[in-house]
Order: structure tokens, then C-alpha cells, then sequence
């Protein structure tokens, strides 16, 4: 944790539920002691126009990451694939529904 | 709120010998397609340090700026007022974390940029440290100030950093209601007896140049800029965004009867532009080093409430930490 010998509270992410039906999404993060203080931080920062139905907080430092500099090895398998997409197939025109 | 470039001094240009040219390269490159940064890309030290500096300043712009309209929440005229500036100052408070954590993003810590905002190492906007002295300085503050953060902040949310024009597209959505609720309330004074009015023209003298001076030195005198630009952090001059907001807030003054306070201000036909009269620069540097009127008050003010606040930190620490032990304890 940086800064320890200040006693600087943790980072948390914080994910927001816009509404239901929406998977939560990243909105930015807060420092609290605790979790229960994360949610209330995360509340008073990042709702106060409705923007959200549901919070969640993680420790910033619980988060693992790829990293951008590899993302070349990591995504390049999927870049050759492009059977994977339906546009791969030629279907005549007058074949519907498919 | 805002603040701009607010450095006399340009920041080291160019590449540092430790920085491998093939990665600068294709960073240069990535920047000019206008691609976007985050947080782990690799990028040069000085853009880091840039952007610390720029978003750091910025942050501490929106906390200091609650002081001088937190000063008129006791005071607002009717309970309406009241509400309605309680939520717009919280609402600064909310644009100051969300720029602390863009910051924090970049290596550097929240303790760091408190300290310096304290030890007055760090600057924030120079308009903050003029008074609030009458109720229709907060008209003008929503009006002009917040008006002119609105002309800075919009180009800001396609800045080259991800977590800075993230944290600009927030508070783009949120400033509008500033603007306007201060709009509002200097139509409503400007409508009023002879004394409201000119507690509105009044406010208008005093905050018209300080609100042209936020956009920050003219470019041929802003070192900074041009590799700003480049690096598309800023996406506009600074001459440029202060011509914008003339353009658009003289006629907002004409409408609601009041009279800007520049002799020199005329609309020039050939430009489609307002021609306007010439800026002090000597205040606004004389401001930018904390000669201004409430600067030691403002940093006064902000480091009582970090002080008198540590014991809440702390205790709330302490609490979190002894939870955590109990919590393991019932694991076992």
C-alpha cells in the first residue's frame, strides 16, 4: 500500500448497476478504511443522480491485470480466427432466415 | 470548476535519453491517431508528469473552489437557494475525487497532492482567491466561472489520457446545472429592485476579468502549450477557448441588462468575433503565486479541515483494522 506511514486509507474500484438488466460497470474509485465506508463513499461520489440500483466495491490491490504491453500475444490467436464470425460463411441470397 | 496551464516555466521538452525512441514512436503515433492512454501503457516521463500536474491542479481547483460559495450556504436567500447550492458545492466536492483518482491512476498518491495542496507547493485556479461578498457573487461564480470551466472542460473529455477524459465526460454532465442556477440567480437580481441590479452589475465588475483570466496566460506566453496540443492533453489554446466564452456570455449579459466592464469590448464584423480590452497580467501572475485577496484563508481554511479531520481517519482505521482481526479470528 503506498504511503503507509501516512495511514492513507485503501483505493477501492467501484462498479455501478445503471439499472436492471445492465451488468455492473466500471465508474471510478474511492478511498475508504473499510468495505462498508467504500459503499458509502462510492454512494455520495458516484450516484448522486441516479445513475445507479447497485454498488459494488473491490481493493483496488485485488484486482490482477494483463498487461498492456503483452496484448499483442494475448489477443493475436483471436485475430486470425475469423471462422469464428458468421460473416466467414458465403450463403446464397435466397436462403432465408440463417 | 477548472484550471489551467498555470506553470511561467516550460516543463523539460523532448524525449529523456532513458527513453527507448522505438517506444516513443509508437506513442507519438498512438497520441496523434487519437487513441487513448491508460493507465499501464507505457508513455514518456514527461507526459506523465504533465498530466500529474494538470489534473492535480485541476482537483484541487474544485476542492478549494467550494470554499468561497460554501461561505453563502448559511446565508442563501430561501431555502430553494439553499438546496439548491448545498448540492452544487457536494457536486464539486464529487469533481475533485473523480480528478484525484484520474491522478492516482498515474503513480502518483492522494497523501502527495494534499500535502502539496497544504504546504502551498501545489497551485489551483487563481480565481478562488478573490471573496465572495455579496449573494450575487454566486450568481456570477455559476455564471462566468463555472461558464468558463464548462468552455475548458468540454474539449477535455477527448484529452489523450483515459482516466482524465473519463473523469471530464462527469463532470461535463454535472456543470451545466452550475452554470445555470447562477444564470438564474443574476436574472433574477438583474429583474429586481435598483439595488438588486446593481448588487448584480456590481458582481459582474469584479468577477469579468478574473473569469477571462481562467483560461490561463495567452498562448505566445503559455510554454507549455504547444506540446500540450501536441499531445492532444489540451485540445484547444488558451486564446482560443477565452475568445469562445466572450462570444457567447457578452450577449447572455446584454439580455439580462447588464453591462460587462471592458471599454474596449466591441463585436467586430470582419472577425464575427467580440473584440476585447486588454488583460492585467500582472494581477493574474501576482495571483497565481498567492498574493490574492483570500489565498492564505483559502489554504488556511482547507488545511484546519485536514487537521482537525485526521482523528476521524484515523479512528476509522483502526476500527477497520480491528474488524478484520475479529473477522479472521472467526475463520479459524
Amino acid at each position: 500500500m503506498a504511503n503507509e506511514k501516512k495511514n492513507e486509507w485503501p483505493l477501492w474500484e467501484v462498479f455501478i448497476r445503471a439499472k436492471h438488466g445492465l451488468s455492473h460497470r466500471h465508474a471510478g474509485s474511492v478511498h475508504a478504511p473499510d468495505a462498508d465506508i467504500a459503499l458509502r463513499h462510492a454512494r455520495d461520489t458516484y450516484t448522486r443522480r441516479m445513475e445507479g440500483v447497485s454498488i459494488w466495491v473491490i481493493r483496488s490491490s485485488d484486482i490482477a491485470a494483463s498487461d498492456p504491453a503483452d496484448a499483442g500475444p494475448i489477443f493475436e490467436p483471436a485475430e486470425s480466427k475469423v471462422y469464428r464470425h458468421p460473416t466467414f460463411y458465403v450463403v446464397p441470397d435466397h436462403i432465408k432466415h440463417i | 470548476m477548472y484550471t489551467t496551464e498555470m506553470s511561467k516555466n516550460p516543463t523539460r521538452q523532448g524525449p529523456s535519453a532513458a527513453e527507448p525512441p522505438e517506444l516513443l514512436e509508437a506513442f507519438e503515433a498512438r497520441v496523434a491517431n487519437d487513441e487513448f492512454i491508460e493507465p499501464k501503457d507505457w508513455m514518456p516521463e514527461a507526459y506523465r508528469k504533465t498530466l500529474i500536474r494538470q489534473i492535480s491542479q485541476h482537483a484541487h481547483s474544485e476542492i478549494v473552489g467550494m470554499l468561497p460559495e460554501g461561505n453563502w450556504i448559511t446565508r442563501a436567500p430561501s431555502l430553494r437557494r439553499k438546496a439548491v447550492l448545498l448540492a452544487k458545492v457536494q457536486d464539486e466536492g464529487g469533481h475533485g475525487l473523480y480528478l484525484y483518482s484520474a491522478a492516482e491512476t498515474l503513480g502518483t498518491s492522494r497523501d502527495e497532492m494534499l500535502d502539496a495542496l497544504h504546504s502551498g507547493k501545489a497551485k489551483y485556479s487563481t480565481i478562488f482567491n478573490y471573496p465572495t461578498l455579496t449573494w450575487a457573487d454566486i450568481g456570477a461564480i455559476g455564471w462566468l466561472v463555472d461558464g468558463a470551466a464548462i468552455m475548458n472542460q468540454v474539449p477535455l473529455q477527448r484529452t489523450s489520457y483515459g482516466p482524465y477524459a473519463r473523469a471530464m465526460v462527469r463532470v461535463c454532465k454535472e456543470e451545466s446545472f452550475h452554470q445555470r442556477q447562477g444564470f438564474e440567480i443574476m436574472m433574477r437580481l438583474a429583474a429586481g429592485t435598483p439595488e438588486q441590479k446593481a448588487m448584480a452589475q456590481d458582481a459582474l465588475n469584479r468577477w469579468w476579468w478574473p473569469s477571462i483570466m481562467m483560461f490561463g496566460p495567452p498562448d505566445e506566453n503559455s510554454p507549455n502549450t504547444a506540446q500540450s496540443v501536441r499531445w492532444r492533453i489540451k485540445r484547444e489554446t488558451n486564446d482560443e477557448l477565452r475568445q469562445k466564452f466572450v462570444d457567447v456570455t457578452v450577449p447572455q449579459a446584454e439580455s439580462i441588462g447588464l453591462t460587462v466592464p471592458d471599454k474596449d469590448l466591441k463585436w467586430n464584423e470582419a472577425r464575427g468575433q467580440y473584440d476585447y480590452g486588454a488583460i492585467d497580467w500582472e494581477e493574474f501572475w501576482a495571483v497565481v503565486k498567492g498574493e490574492g485577496p483570500v489565498a492564505k484563508e483559502r489554504v488556511k481554511a482547507r488545511t484546519e479541515a485536514w487537521e482537525k479531520g485526521a482523528w476521524v481517519r484515523e479512528a476509522a482505521l483502526a476500527h477497520a483494522a480491528k474488524q478484520a482481526a475479529r473477522r479472521q479470528k472467526e475463520a479459524v
